[in-house]
């Protein structure tokens, strides 16, 4: 861990005791405030460790891959440059782990720090967290001793190609999955046999071997009740047999795949190591808005109404205006999240909520409504306790929200050759915001079959909602899915209306209309 | 911590550095790519290497927004979302990799696609190179330069020798006698001397694409030869009907309208091998670019007796490029070939037909480890 980084002297991690003077300052009024934290240790950093951490994605140690170098090049030379600058980081563990900036002056450091705190009681408090492992720490540092003895033993290229593989289909994991009922063996013998009956019943399995008797007293005869009852078991097995696997379309392809490709051991482990740190990330995707917009509202209550000094305004404005910068083209997360958790906070203390609030069309009265309720300091905890970014969106993005941030939809023009801003309806912002945060903006793709065209070969479904894949990344991708497979691989997708099924199959990419 | 970063980060490099090799004929065909950076540094701008997922075509995606404007208003720029504070974004990016590359890496990668062979240097050993290496210790210096162990362990002494150092309670407290700091000690290293002397026909029938050919040439085999010998100067000649010394800047950018006497170069060339570069000491290397047209064969054969009689004694390798044009007629080649052969051992011959045979070119000229 960092901490045993260094001991003393200019290399020491450990805050000065001027900055562990704030620490406790700012804890103190976040407690005061009703924050639930776990244990949060600070630990000092310069712009070079800042920058490694945060290619390792908060984590002192990762598995060795080149990925991890692109990304510290290119904050470090962003730092260099005087383009971008870190000034937080923090990793969901317990305890949990922040890092602060040693260059940043001390204002900033008590604003990252009430920050901080923000998101330490997100990660502890809010549901979609609730699984992961707190103790990643340990697990990444183990991932990485893992990853390292393979290398030893078979090679570092070797390895490093198959994790660049298994990165390339790390997204398709269902962020939903560790919250879903597990099914028990017996409901799964159930479906099974229902499905078998389904199908007899549907005509696809007549009584095969029954020969055509009209004088029914040779029956027993012609059709031998032994042999019958032989040929319906087999009919059954078969069925049985053909049945689709998986049964469902699964979103999981990463377990599909660890349950039924031909890997090896070493193969295997890697694979569950991605698989396993996907899943310990997606949360953080899934509440990227509600997460930063909770800190930043903290942030910004805690300083304002306490920790801030008058000589200390200017700079905490400055920075604090940088954060909530809004540009064209983009949402930023920071500013909508804390907006909308304020409108929430208003809408509850003033009682605009409700039946009787939307019902209402004396435009007058709706603008003056407060029923000075003030609940809107439990409401938000609750919101936080129980939502992501897309429930969050969904259920309090109201339309006078987004005309009040100035919100609108654009797209690309084919005719202009660039992006224009198309439209400020709300149901079109709304709908095209929880679409961009419904799965990262991602292509929604299932498993669908494992043995396709009963020739062992892999069927993904790309569930089509309007945008086609990008045909060049979709055979990238598929390159390593079919490493991973080691046999063809197919993806049902639409292009332009089409339905259309990609095949790779040795390093041959082929589509074919269906 | 900062261990396996490095490692990864040179991984990464070396990955990057691989791509570039790859990618070299189009790096050297396309010769403005290169940037350069400070003395010794390029920067090379090369399509960010990504891991590949299923995504949405760029050009479907549109999003989100906020800010002023009508619908139909521009939003220019990309619709992807920068990088904010927190969590490392793993995002895919769009933008172009920029790679920073010493000419000396960029040389090792030319010479290990083309497969050059290392320079056996002739003559002697007689440019003084210094170096400077922070090795030494003093006990003056500017603070940024403080030695701390050694300051402490000055201290530690002073004071244990003075008996006020007590274990117990071990304070030390350097005094200005104690302070020590870094410092640096020369390196004075022999090395070998090498010259490039260009020599360019500005002609009217050299156009401007047959120069921007000869400059993107004159770049890797500078980059080669520096790569091979630590002090190299250059030399440049342009010539029509006569010839001159010029700078780099000159060099490329002239145009003139006369005529082509060659030898006006070769003997130019020969006068600056004279007077400043003893042959004993350094390495000479000539290179003429032109598109073959010579004013007449009297000169011509004036050329030859130039190259054999008073250049090949006295340099490393003579090398001719001829770059070609529609208006040359590109005899100067033939003659040459006609005179050395295709397989003279320091007469090395190339025609560079477009920017496509650039790089075999290159490979003509220093392929033979002169």
């Amino acid at each position: 861990m960092a901490s045993r980084l260094g001991t003393s002297g200019i290399q020491s991690t450990e805050l000065t005791p001027e900055l562990a003077q704030l620490r406790d300052e700012i804890q103190g009024h976040a407690l005061s405030y009703g924050l639930d934290f776990f244990e949060t240790i600070f630990e000092m950093v310069d712009y070079d460790q800042i920058s490694s951490l945060a290619a390792f994605g908060g984590f002192p140690v990762r598995y060795p891959h080149w990925r991890f170098g692109m990304e510290y090049d290119q904050l470090s030379k962003g730092y260099e440059w005087g383009l971008q600058k870190i000034y937080e980081m923090v990793i969901n563990t317990d305890p949990s782990y922040a890092y602060l900036m040693k260059s940043n002056n001390l204002v900033d450091q008590k604003m990252v720090m009430a920050h901080v705190y923000g998101h330490v009681d997100f990660f502890k408090n809010n549901y979609w967290f609730s699984k992961t492992n707190r103790k990643m720490l340990d697990a990444m540092a183990n991932h990485a001793v893992r990853i390292r003895d393979y290398m030893d033993h078979y090679g570092q290229d070797l390895v490093e190609n198959f994790i660049d593989h298994c990165l390339a289909i790390e997204n398709l994991i269902d962020p939903y999955l560790p919250f879903s009922p597990k099914k028990s063996r017996s409901q799964e013998k159930e479906e099974e046999n229902t499905e078998i009956q389904r199908r007899k019943e549907g005509g696809v399995l007549p009584e095969r071997g029954r020969l055509k008797n009209d004088r029914q007293y040779m029956d027993q005869y012609i059709n031998p009740p032994a042999f019958i009852a032989e040929q319906k078991q087999r009919v059954m097995d078969q069925a049985k047999q053909s049945r689709r696997d998986p049964a469902e379309p699964q979103k999981d392809v990463l377990a599909y795949l660890l349950q039924n490709a031909p890997l090896e051991d070493w193969q295997h482990d890697v694979l569950a190591i991605i698989r396993d740190e996907a899943y310990y990330f997606s949360p953080q995707w899934q509440t990227k808005i509600m997460n930063e917009g909770w800190a930043s509202y903290w942030h910004s209550r805690i300083m304002t109404e306490r920790a801030l000094k008058d000589s200390e305004i200017i700079d905490f404005a400055d920075h604090h205006s940088g954060t909530m910068a809004t540009g064209p083209g983009r949402v930023n997360p920071y500013k909508i999240g804390i907006e909308l958790f304020r409108d929430i906070e208003d809408r509850w203390n003033r009682g605009r909520f409700g039946k009787e609030f939307d019902e209402c069309d004396n435009m007058v009265e709706k603008a003056q409504w407060d029923k000075k309720m003030g609940l809107g300091r439990k409401k938000i905890f609750e919101v936080r306790q129980v939502c992501n970014d897309v429930t969050f969106i969904d259920e309090y993005l109201t339309e006078e929200f987004v005309e009040r941030q100035n919100m609108y939809t654009y797209a690309f023009n084919k005719r202009t050759n660039q992006y224009e801003i198309v439209d400020r309806d709300f149901k079109k912002v709304k709908e095209k915001l929880l679409f961009q945060i419904a799965n990262r903006g991602q292509p929604l793709i299932f498993i669908t079959d494992g043995n396709y065209q009963n020739k062992g070969e892999l069927l993904l479904w790309h569930k089509h909602q309007g945008l086609d894949l990008d045909a060049k990344w979709t055979k990238e991708t598929m390159r390593a899915l079919e490493a991973v497979w080691q046999r063809p691989v197919n993806i049902e997708t639409e292009v332009e209306n089409q339905k259309k099924i990609f095949t790779y199959s040795a390093g041959e990419f082929t589509e074919k209309q269906v | 911590m900062t261990y396996s970063i490095r490692r990864d980060h040179s991984r990464f490099r070396s990955i990057v550095k691989g791509k570039i090799k790859q990618d070299l004929k189009k790096y050297v065909t396309n010769g403005e790519m290169i940037g350069r950076k400070g003395k010794d540094q390029v920067t090379i701008p090369m399509p960010q290497i990504d891991i590949p997922h299923f995504r949405f075509g760029d050009k479907e995606k549109g999003g989100v927004g906020q800010g002023d404007g009508e619908p139909g208003d521009p939003i220019g720029g990309q619709g992807e979302p920068q990088p904010g504070e927190g969590e490392a974004g793993n995002q895919a990016g769009e933008h172009t990799l920029e790679v920073d590359l010493t000419l000396q890496e960029l040389a090792e990668i030319l010479g290990e696609q083309l497969e050059l062979p290392r320079i056996e240097p002739k003559g002697q050993k007689t440019l003084k190179s210094k170096t400077e290496k922070y090795t030494g210790i003093a006990n003056q210096g500017p603070n940024s330069l403080r030695h701390f162990k050694r300051t402490f362990r000055e201290t530690l002494r002073r004071q244990i020798s003075a008996g006020v150092y007590n274990p117990e309670k071990p304070v030390l407290i350097p005094i200005k006698s104690d302070m020590r700091y870094r410092s640096w000690k020369t390196d004075i290293r022999h090395e070998n001397n090498a010259v490039i002397i260009y020599m360019m026909d500005v002609s009217g029938s050299m156009g401007d694409e047959q120069k921007e050919i000869v400059r993107t040439e004159t770049f890797w085999i500078d980059t080669w030869l520096r790569s091979q010998y630590k002090g190299i100067e250059t030399r440049y000649i342009i010539h029509d009907a006569s010839a001159r010394e010029v700078d780099e800047d000159t060099f490329f950018k002239t145009r003139e309208s006369g005529g082509t006497l060659i030898s006006s170069a070769y003997r130019l060339c020969e006068k600056i091998i004279d007077t400043d570069y003893a042959p004993s000491d350094w390495n000479i290397y000539p290179f003429h670019f032109s598109d073959g047209d010579n004013w007449s064969g009297e000169d011509t054969k004036i050329c030859l007796d130039l190259v054999e009689q008073k250049l090949l004694p006295r340099i490393n390798a003579f090398c001719y490029g001829q770059v070609e044009s529609r208006y040359g007629s590109g005899q100067f080649y033939k003659d040459l070939k006609e005179k050395f052969g295709n397989d003279h051992a320091s007469v090395l011959l190339s025609r560079i037909e477009n920017k496509e045979g650039i790089l075999q070119s290159i490979k003509d000229f220093l392929g033979k480890g002169k």
